[in-house]
């Protein structure tokens, strides 16, 4: 029994890391219908950003992550935003074809440009022993502090990001004009300011996501495609356009895969793709949808 | 001076045109009715009034100054306010959010929350409801509270009446002169050619993408606009 109950909530802090990873493809995709097939990779970007930041600043092995990611939060929203500006928008149109290539293109420059500069070696940002503590919970079971810390910081994420959504005059910016471009311009709206800024917080959600899982785990300039397909299960799951829909959509990703672990240890992603394609066929608008 | 004129203006989607030398005048204050039938070009005209369709700088003077093919984003900042056809509300956002969002110009002037509220009383008992629960009525006076909001100089409404069961167009229409007292300037664009004649000064009637027939609403016989409507 013990042993089912340590699964599921490993499960559920697992669900947290990916629900991290797909809050920003949540932002994109629910303002713009941008599929942005660079995700991924983008947060292993900012973990090796991270990693080489952290690096560089010479503080102790505690502190220096926190530092690094501080650091690059202005350097990822500005990269973000200019990224839309430059690039992204001109490849927005009712066809997704181009944005699809497009964004696909970045990957493959990602994945090299971090193969040429950190060689295929896995890596993993020094924390001072956060990774390995723990915290127990009673009754014999213990979580990992980080872990832990992760879950929390998912959750704070989507509650966040549901407020400024709902309760803000950025986040009416970002509903109007992803329910009517031509109506919201005709308010005084730019969209390709609104589509930047939109990306510029994502890119923030993506730096966070990148320097924990950077602590979490080791990462090499190959993983970005598998933490897009997680960050994507978690969206669709989840619905579009609902970031407590995305929370929930990792958490069953998670507890699913954690399940299937515990079968066999080949079954557990497995098992998280099985229940997304059940998902597509038996509720393909997902859990919690709130745009179409 | 005339506070929105047009010089031959001329309209294209893609290769195909659909505006052929338009001129236009209105004068402050004044209510113009723009007719025609499907077609004709009246959206056109008032898209590329807007911004929203390119059109040659010097085409179109607002105030004296010339405005053709500017952002829409800039042209409502100059105070020109549209009421889209289809009233082409925010459907994730509630009544107020709506009415909000025409107020991103930030221009100043008499219209705010609390004078919409006023001449529509019932948006006051919606305004958390999402526009998409209204009846097609009250999504029209939505639509025509979140221009306000702009406090526009012009005021430009596309085929208000389109869709809405008679006795709501006419509860609609009631707030025009309302709308109009603190001297604001109207386009009307009308199918219902006595609507147009009745709440309007002159009179503009289009077909095929030209202006066929102009002058006072009030003077203009039912052959001359039959002849210019449908060109028999």
């Amino acid at each position: 029994m013990l042993g089912w109950i340590d699964t599921i909530v490993q499960g559920v802090l697992l669900g947290g890391l990916y629900a991290m990873f797909a809050m920003g493809q949540s932002l994109i995709f629910g303002v713009m219908r941008l599929t942005n097939t660079a995700h991924g990779d983008f947060i292993i970007l900012a973990a090796f950003g991270a990693f080489s930041l952290a690096a560089a600043v010479g503080l102790p092995a505690a502190a220096a992550p926190w530092l690094a990611l501080g650091l690059m939060l202005p350097i990822a929203f500005a990269a973000g935003y200019g990224l839309q500006r430059a690039v992204l928008n001109r490849t927005l149109s009712h066809d997704p074809l181009p944005s699809l290539v497009v964004t696909f293109g970045v990957a493959i420059v990602i994945q090299n440009l971090l193969q040429e500069i950190y060689s295929a070696d896995p890596r993993s940002i020094e924390s001072g022993g956060l990774n390995t503590a723990s915290v127990a919970l009673g009754g014999g079971l213990a979580v990992g502090t980080l872990p832990l810390l992760i879950f929390v910081l998912a959750v704070a994420m989507a509650i966040g990001m549901q407020l400024l959504f709902d309760r803000t005059p950025i986040g009416r910016a970002f509903r109007a004009v992803s329910d009517d471009k031509d109506a919201a311009e005709l308010m005084g709206l730019d969209h390709r300011h609104v589509y930047a800024l939109a990306t510029g917080i994502a890119f923030l959600l993506v730096a966070v996501a990148g320097t924990l899982h950077g602590m979490k785990t080791t990462v090499s300039p190959a993983d970005g495609p598998a933490l897009l397909l997680y960050a994507f299960e978690a969206v669709i799951i989840g619905g579009m356009g609902s970031f407590y829909g995305t929370l929930a959509g990792g958490i069953i990703l998670g507890v699913t895969q954690a399940i299937g672990f515990r079968f066999d240890p080949g079954w557990g992603i497995w098992f998280g793709h099985i229940v997304f394609l059940a998902m597509l066929v038996f509720r393909p608008s997902g859990l919690f949808p709130k745009t179409r | 001076m005339a506070l929105l004129a047009t010089r031959k203006l001329e309209a294209f989607y893609g290769d195909f045109q659909a505006l052929f030398g338009i001129d236009f005048e209105i004068e402050r204050s004044e209510i113009v009715a723009v007719i025609g039938a499907n077609g004709a070009g009246k959206s056109t005209f008032l898209k590329t009034v807007c911004g929203l369709l390119k059109a040659a700088r010097e085409a179109v003077h607002f105030d004296g100054e010339p405005i053709g093919g500017l952002r829409p984003g800039r042209i409502v900042q100059r105070g020109i306010a549209m009421v889209p056809e289809g009233r082409r509300l925010f459907s994730s956002l509630s009544v107020e959010e709506n009415l909000l969002m025409g107020a991103y110009a930030r221009r100043s002037g008499p219209w705010n929350l609390a004078t919409v509220y006023d001449l529509f009383p019932i948006l006051k008992e919606k305004r958390a409801t999402p526009s998409t629960a209204l009846s097609g009525g009250q999504q029209q006076m939505v639509a025509i509270g979140r221009a306000l909001m702009s406090n526009p100089r012009l005021l430009i409404c596309d085929e208000i009446s389109l869709g809405l069961a008679p006795i709501v167009v006419k509860e609609i229409y009631n707030a025009l002169p309302r709308v109009c007292a603190g001297g604001l300037t109207v386009i009307v664009v009308e199918q219902d050619v006595g609507m147009a004649q009745l709440v309007s000064s002159r009179l503009y009637c289009m077909q095929e993408g030209r202006v066929t027939l102009t002058g006072p609403s009030g003077d203009l016989t039912r052959e001359q606009i039959s002849q210019a409507y449908f060109g028999v």
